[in-house]
């Protein structure tokens, strides 16, 4: 698909936190960007373009993003763009400028401090404003709406559930940068009172502040990366309908259209990134891509050990490519989803040599 | 629309009040639909594939072109999914435990969000069916539905 090959050259990420107290976006960001810059063998001047991707409404203030860019240095003037989506769709567009030949080295970075506002409510300023968004619902509420349509149709339990959560925390026990690595077994958690029925505080995603940088590199400039370059073999976003009453919620139609069009059936999946923030949507997901029981799927812990806003689908990427990178396997699939119960979604699939 | 104030202390003090100091047009067709509630009437909009969507929309959701013959549905419908909220947040459209829910209106093909005050968690369950609560008085908001709640034979 692509005319350029474009390599993973370096990826660092925040640890998540409930809360950042002392340090602003920019003060969060520089060490993430230097190691970053440094795995990829490349220097602030050798950047030929950067792709930011934040929420101003995290902010609560508009252009907040602007800011930001105190972190990479803007002078001598940059080539420099954002996107007010999650850091992959950053990504996305600095992947779409490497094609066009333009530039031979990328800057993705992406931030999210969650905890400035009532993160659940913030979420619901993305709905329909006429219909829907007066009505307050909540980010848990909305997915668990689709939790219930997806339990009552598939006959997957609660439990089922419960096992994803403590699946993904297991595996984030040993990713330091992740904030819920602990967990009580199934059963335990089972037992916990519903938050929005039929979703528990387990089967949703803590509430995190982070950042997080991969730098993309094509041609001669993928040769002086300390990381062992990991490309991105294919590519794709798609999205569904805003109403949500107009959608199947059971399942993931954008996902499974993007996850062909970047060739994910294209050869054996060792591992999978997919940001699913709540546990029933990584079910949904992995039936979307056509993951079997062989695919290790997050092995970091994903969304629910670690969730910070416009930065954990780009933890994605770079995770799956960290991992890919130090030998855990050959081919990987990330995904990053954006808006409410999945309506937007990106596939990556990437490879090392 | 500062007010400027001076308290006991001598201090002066001023409310910061965030505003749109504009009115906006809803258009044709989410116009019919909130002219439509303060007649406590249901209006959606015919999509090119046939279904009838409510709320409506301006553009066909598969295909993009511009829809825009409006039916009335309803006022009765299906719940299609629900979520039970034991504890409401103060922005929630009720303030004792209800249950968000996705209703497709009779003659529907599409579902919208809605409360139910069905009282108890043991109350709902998917297909049941249910009507609109209206406001004493509609002003052409989503809010002139109070609620819904369920039917009962």
């Amino acid at each position: 698909m692509p005319s350029r090959d474009v390599a993973i050259v370096g990826f660092a990420q925040s640890a998540s936190v409930r809360r950042e107290a002392s340090r602003n976006e920019v003060e969060m960001l520089m060490p993430i960007l230097q190691e970053a810059k440094r795995q990829a063998g490349l220097r602030g001047r050798d950047i030929g373009v950067t792709v930011s991707g934040s929420c101003d409404y995290l902010a609560g203030q508009p252009f907040a993003f602007v800011s930001a860019l105190d972190a990479v240095g803007a002078w001598p003037p940059i080539v420099e763009s954002h996107v007010e989506m999650d850091g992959a769709w950053a990504l996305y567009e600095a992947w779409v400028k490497l094609q066009t030949g333009e530039a031979d080295s990328a800057l993705v970075y992406a931030f999210g401090k969650s905890s400035m506002g009532d993160l659940p409510e913030v979420l619901t300023i993305q709905l329909d404003p006429y219909t829907t968004a007066p009505l307050w619902p909540d980010a848990v509420s909305l997915a668990a709406l689709q939790a219930r349509a997806y339990l009552e149709k598939t006959g997957t339990s609660e439990r089922d559930l419960a096992e994803v959560a403590f699946r993904s925390r297991r595996a984030a026990a040993a990713n330091p940068k992740a904030q819920v690595r602990t967990s009580a077994d199934a059963e335990t958690l089972l037992a916990t009172p519903y938050l929005v029925s039929p979703l528990r505080a387990h089967d949703c995603p803590p509430i995190s502040d982070g950042c997080a940088a991969i730098v993309l590199a094509c041609g001669d400039a993928v040769k002086k990366s300390a990381m062992t370059p990991v490309w991105i073999r294919g590519i794709d976003h798609r999205i569904e309908a805003h109403a949500l009453g107009v959608r199947d919620l059971t399942t993931s139609p954008s996902t499974k259209l993007a996850g062909e069009k970047a060739g994910v059936g294209k050869g054996r999946v060792d591992l999978a990134e997919l940001h699913a923030p709540f546990t029933h949507q990584e079910l949904i997901l992995r039936e979307a891509l056509g993951l079997g029981a062989g695919v290790d799927v997050n092995p970091s812990g994903g969304a629910l050990a670690a969730n910070p806003m416009m930065v954990a689908g780009l933890v994605r990427i770079g995770e799956a490519a960290a991992r890919l990178a130090g030998g855990a396997g050959k081919r990987a699939v990330a995904h990053a989803t954006s808006g409410p119960c999945l309506q937007q979604n990106l596939v990556c699939v990437l490879e090392r040599d | 629309m500062n007010r400027m104030a001076e308290t006991a202390s001598g201090r002066l003090t001023a409310a910061h009040v965030l505003e749109y100091p504009y009115r906006r047009s809803v258009g044709p067709v989410m116009g019919a639909f909130f002219t439509g509630l303060t007649e406590r009437r249901l209006l959606g909009v015919r999509a090119r594939d046939g279904r009838v969507l409510v709320p409506p929309v301006e553009y066909d959701p598969e295909s993009g072109e511009s829809i825009g013959e409006m039916i009335e549905v309803g006022p009765g419908g299906v719940v299609t999914t629900w979520a039970w909220v034991e504890k409401p947040r103060a922005k929630h459209p009720l303030d004792r435990p209800f249950a968000w829910a996705l209703v497709r209106l009779d003659g529907a093909g599409s579902a919208m969000l809605h409360a139910v005050d069905a009282g108890s968690a043991a109350a709902m369950r998917t297909g049941m069916r249910v009507r609109p609560r209206w406001k004493a008085e509609p002003e052409g908001n989503i809010h002139d539905i109070v609620c819904f709640e369920p039917e009962r034979a």
